[in-house]
């Protein structure tokens, strides 16, 4: 069966409006970010929405010739194309322009093209062709292990090239898995071990205890075991109160850690004894987790301190905005924020803005270009440009559920969720909720490699959406 | 199915939800929250960078050599500026109204180029000094879009040693572009320690953001200095110069061309490196920098050339020293070796002149009476020493052990405009010669004549490992850092074997004292220091272009020496007249703390002479 469709009207409409609607705009606000009020001059090749207006032009060629393309094309040639871009994050990594730090571009002529952007489209469509095999498993081994390897590979070469922000993109595909029947359990270990990694940088070991401990009296009350929890807290009132005396008046050397250490375990002993006698398996499930986080944590700990690099932890803790770059993540925030603010609900107006354009905002094209949408079209344009997104977003669900093909929705869900990690990261980013991580807005921020990655990714899954009906594999 | 639709649901939720977080914060900051509108209205911030002092340096006894002192740059915000009372202005700045409107077309002119923002501040008048800045600060509220960075500048507490400290200057493109620690307008050290240490020195910039109000003036912290970040001062450094003899021999040296370097044996460190003619290192500092600079870079003597490191000259007969020693380690002459001189060696159609001495003479006096014949006959020995198969292998051979001394390669000194000297090998010769050539052709470098050439560190670092009798350490001029050694770096710790033995240096450094201190006569006796065993070696080098250069070299005491010298007098005659006494005045000031009364008329006759003017030689 040939599925040879080359009518660009067959497209989803509604996703296209929605992508040009976001083009149009992301444009625009690059056009003003870009504006430079003493020199009004439109055909300047040297500025970026003069250059981003020819990637636009290009796009459409792209899209041109992905209508033209066979859906089976993604299906047979999606482990080659894999191969390629892993070839080309090794090339650049040997042999690559470095950019703020990040030996992640390739210079052909006056070209610069990132690779790492079209490694997301490779990803996506080889984990679509692992997981659409017929009798795929997440139970079993060989299966798993060749989906970690698809995305792990990626994430070191991304890493190694210093890039930190692209290469945690790849961890979004957690949740495609979960959308195809992953364990959820499996999503609430990783969740946890997260959270507590963060919570080692953020507070010391005591304050983790402290909080694994709350969290622990919260579990008990929830599972009603009210009794055995004011026990516990006697408990461990008692044993912590005689250590302390021990270590005052005997001088001894035992240190917090270690009295903390003896009242837990004490605690411990007594709700294991709790959960035989009363045989509620929830006692054990709580003592559990604790132990294991706290392991955890304690490892976690031992691994920043004594396993990474001063460098490496600082640009760890840089990423979590625990320490401060030299020129400030938390000025850049409050200034980007700043400008948002400044828009109030109806904004300044177009080329009207005065934070971005006195460069108080850093990167204002690329990373913070939302700014300009906030100071220039107030709430209304940032209500907007959120909708389309989330529009966006919501038409391509309901694109992925209607596809026959198991390919093509596992290709549809890792386009929707690279989007969405994008436009989660870098708003959340901007307004302060999202840590300081340098990656783009889709279809806003300026750069030839991002705006065609992400109409790649896009416009391969409206092409596989015209074969919807056929089985596709 | 069920279940798996249930969580395409789920994520639909999700986006939803996080949609709805984010038009929430939105609501909240752009219409709820009005401080963010209040503070982009008045523009109220400005970073303003924090620019630490320099490190400071000492001197191997702890003076401090380099200090700072506190400057100011006029910033101004273009966009900022409203009216004014131009004659006001131009007095607080105190300078005309001409000169002021002058530095407002440069500003517009760069404007215009592109090259400044009239959003972001920029440089309106450089380093104005800290006096002016009282006057100014009193009216700087009336000119708005002006406002004041505090930074600092070099302060030399010697004239002197201005070839060590190098200088400091804003930064160029290339750099900005190699070290992202820089941006426009940072200055940083472009020659000597100050360009070796930069990194050391430099601290790191601090970023201060502050609250200005509509005039500009500084009203406080921004949040009280949450977003700050303090400068981080540079750190110290120590030199293993010692400035009082690094003065003395300037003053030794002035009105004279050449060089002088003096190095601790035992360690390599750098006790004096004296560039003559010198000048004051505080005249390449400030806004009259620039000038001063097109000043000594169009003088015809040349002051900014650093004649130590990169001067390069043939060492003439102090040369001698290394072929005796090669003789010896070769195998090809023995103490015992005599040859017979009568005013020079003479060979079939060619001969190499000698001044009159006793004859024959073995190995320690001919260094003693520098004779010529005799290093011929040991050089032309060398290279056609029967162990070889051909005279290319021998003179390569020779050429490893100059190598080993430290000669025809960059010793690693801690300057970057070392020169690395010149030492032939057999390919050279048999490029010149068209591969016909023998010991005869290339006699003159017996005698330290000819192609070779080298800097008057290596002949230092030669004379030092000679006194070290077979060893060396690279010479460098860094102590340390902060008090700490550790940050000497390793390639100075390092013992560099010469290749020779111990042994075949008691007769050479025999024939250095006996130069000085031979009853029968010596090359330079006028070096003759009281109780102390010094042991030295005169030169000569050939000149084409006028008087011949003098040379001297010399390290004491004898046993454990502390002090290696090399003294370089351009156009000054033979090495007993000017190069003997000056580096034998330095090591008596460096060993005893003075000069003997007796040997004040020496000095003043060193101080006196001016060599700058030598009518050229007439052949």
């Amino acid at each position: 069966m040939r599925l040879y469709n080359t009518n660009i009207k067959n497209f989803d409409w509604i996703a296209v409006v929605l992508y040009s609607l976001l083009l149009i705009v992301g444009w625009t606000n690059l056009y003003a970010a870009n504006f430079d009020p003493e020199i009004p001059v439109f055909f300047d090749t040297d500025k970026e929405y003069f250059k981003q207006l020819v990637w636009i032009g290009l796009s459409v060629v792209l899209i041109w010739l992905i209508s033209l393309t066979d859906s089976k094309f993604f299906v047979e040639f999606a482990y080659i194309i894999f191969g390629f871009s892993l070839f080309l994050l090794l090339f650049v990594l040997f042999f690559g322009k470095e950019v703020n730090g990040a030996k992640a571009w390739l210079e052909i002529g006056p070209v610069r093209l990132q690779p790492a952007e079209i490694t997301k489209f490779a990803v996506s469509l080889s984990v679509a062709r692992a997981m659409s095999r017929f009798g795929f498993s997440f139970t079993k081994r060989f299966h798993v292990g060749k989906l970690l390897l698809i995305i792990l590979i990626p994430i070191l070469l991304i890493f190694l090239q210093n890039d930190t922000g692209s290469a945690l993109v790849y961890f979004v595909f957690v949740f495609v898995f979960y959308r195809e029947g992953l364990n959820p359990v499996i999503m609430v270990i990783g969740f946890i071990t997260a959270v507590v990694t963060i919570l080692t940088l953020l507070f010391s070991t005591i304050t983790i205890v402290i909080i694994l401990g709350a969290c622990l009296v919260l579990f008990l009350l929830a599972n009603k075991h009210a009794n055995t929890l004011i026990k516990s807290v006697i408990i461990a009132l008692i044993v912590f109160a005689s250590l302390y005396l021990i270590k005052q008046y005997f001088n001894s050397s035992l240190s917090y850690i270690k009295i903390a250490f003896f009242t837990i375990a004490s605690v411990t002993v007594f709700l294991i004894y709790q959960g035989f006698k009363l045989r509620a398996k929830s006692l054990f499930l709580g003592v559990g987790v604790l132990w294991l986080a706290l392991s955890f944590s304690l490892t976690a700990d031992y691994f920043f301190n004594n396993i990474l690099s001063d460098y490496q932890l600082t640009r760890v803790q840089v990423l979590f905005g625990i320490k401060e770059d030299p020129l400030g993540a938390g000025y850049n925030v409050n200034q980007s924020k700043i400008a948002i603010g400044s828009g109030g609900v109806i904004g300044k107006g177009f080329l009207q803005g005065t934070q971005t354009k006195g460069n108080f905002v850093p990167e204002q094209s690329t990373d913070f270009i939302f700014c300009t949408v906030g100071e220039e079209w107030g709430f209304i344009g940032t209500s907007v440009v959120v909708l389309l997104f989330v529009l966006l977003l919501l038409r391509l669900i309901v694109l992925s559920e209607r596809q026959h093909s198991d390919f093509s929705r596992i290709y549809g869900y890792s386009v929707i969720f690279i989007i969405f990690f994008h436009f989660v990261i870098n708003i959340g980013m901007t307004i302060g909720l999202a840590p300081v991580i340098g990656i783009p807005l889709p279809l806003f921020s300026y750069g030839g490699s991002s705006l065609w990655g992400f109409t790649l990714l896009l416009f391969t899954f409206l092409k596989l959406d015209t074969n919807r009906a056929e089985l596709i594999r | 199915m069920d279940a798996i639709n249930n969580r395409s649901i789920l994520i639909r939720g999700l986006i939803v939800l996080i949609g709805i977080i984010f038009l929430i914060k939105l609501y909240s900051i752009q219409v709820r929250d009005s401080s963010y509108k209040f503070s982009a209205e008045s523009n109220t911030q400005r970073v303003v960078i924090q620019y630490p002092s320099r490190g400071l340096i000492f001197d191997r006894q702890g003076k401090l050599l380099v200090s700072n002192q506190a400057v100011y740059d006029i910033m101004v915000v273009p966009r900022e500026i409203e009216p004014f009372d131009t004659i006001d202005f131009a007095f607080a700045l105190g300078i005309t109204v001409d000169e002021l409107k002058w530095y407002f077309d440069e500003m517009h002119r760069n404007l215009k180029k592109n090259k400044i923002s009239s959003y972001r501040p920029s440089v309106f008048i450089k380093q104005v000094s800290s006096l002016q800045y009282g006057i100014l600060q009193e009216k700087l509220y009336k000119f708005k879009g002006f406002f004041v960075q505090r930074r600092t500048l070099r302060m030399y507490e010697y004239p002197n040693a201005a070839h060590i400290f190098g200088y400091i200057n804003e930064v160029s493109e290339k750099m900005i572009k190699n070290d992202s620690y820089y941006v426009q307008g940072d200055y940083a050290g472009i020659t000597g320690i100050e360009e070796t240490y930069e990194t050391i020195l430099r601290g790191k910039k601090g970023a201060k953001v502050v609250l200005v109000d509509v005039h500009g003036r500084e009203k406080g912290a921004f949040r009280n200095g949450r977003y700050d970040t303090a400068a981080v001062v540079g750190q110290n450094i120590t030199l293993t110069l010692d400035i009082e003899l690094q003065q003395y021999g300037e003053k030794l040296m002035c009105n004279k061309i050449g060089s002088i370097v003096a190095i601790e044996p035992a360690t390599g460190e750098i006790l004096a490196l004296v560039s003559s003619p010198a000048y004051n290192p505080s005249l390449l500092i400030g806004r009259v920098r620039s000038d001063n600079y097109q000043k000594l870079s169009e003088d015809s003597l040349k002051p900014l050339f650093n004649r130590p490191l990169q001067a390069l000259y043939p060492p003439g007969s102090t040369f001698k020293l290394l072929n005796a020693l090669i003789g010896l380690q070769e195998g090809v002459i023995s103490e015992q070796f005599e040859v017979s001189c009568f005013m020079g060696y003479h060979g079939g159609g060619w001969s190499v002149g000698c001044h009159s001495h006793k004859s024959p003479l073995k190995l320690a006096p001919s260094i003693q009476h520098s004779c010529n014949a005799y290093y011929t006959v040991v050089f032309r020995k060398i290279l056609d020493n029967p162990e070889y198969s051909s005279i290319k292998e021998a003179f390569d051979k020779w050429k490893t052990y100059l190598v080993d001394f430290g000669l025809g390669y960059k010793l690693g000194v801690d300057f970057s405009n070392e020169n690395r000297g010149f030492v032939p090998n057999s390919a050279y010769y048999n490029k010149v010669y068209n591969n016909v050539w023998n010991s005869v052709t290339v006699r003159s470098l017996g005698i330290g004549q000819g192609e070779l050439l080298l800097t008057p560190l290596q002949m230092a670092n030669m004379c030092a490992a000679i006194g070290n009798r077979g060893f060396y350490y690279t010479p460098h001029i860094l102590k340390d850092v902060n008090n700490k050694k550790e940050y000497v770096p390793k390639q100075y710790k390092t013992k560099h074997d010469t290749g020779i033995d111990t042994t075949y240096f008691n007769p050479v450094i025999e024939g250095m004292e006996l130069a000085i201190w031979g009853t029968d006569g010596g090359t330079a006796r006028v070096a003759q220091i009281k109780d102390i065993s010094i042991c030295g070696k005169t030169g000569t080098a050939e000149n084409p272009h006028g008087e011949d250069h003098s040379i001297f070299i010399a390290f004491a005491p004898k046993y454990n020496p502390k002090i290696a010298i090399a003294v370089y007098v351009e156009n000054a005659g033979f090495g007993s007249t000017y190069a003997a006494p000056i580096a034998s005045l330095l090591v008596e000031r460096y060993l005893k703390g003075g000069v003997n009364p007796n040997r004040k008329y020496l000095e003043e006759r060193m101080y006196n002479a001016n060599l700058l003017n030598v009518t050229p030689k007439r052949d």
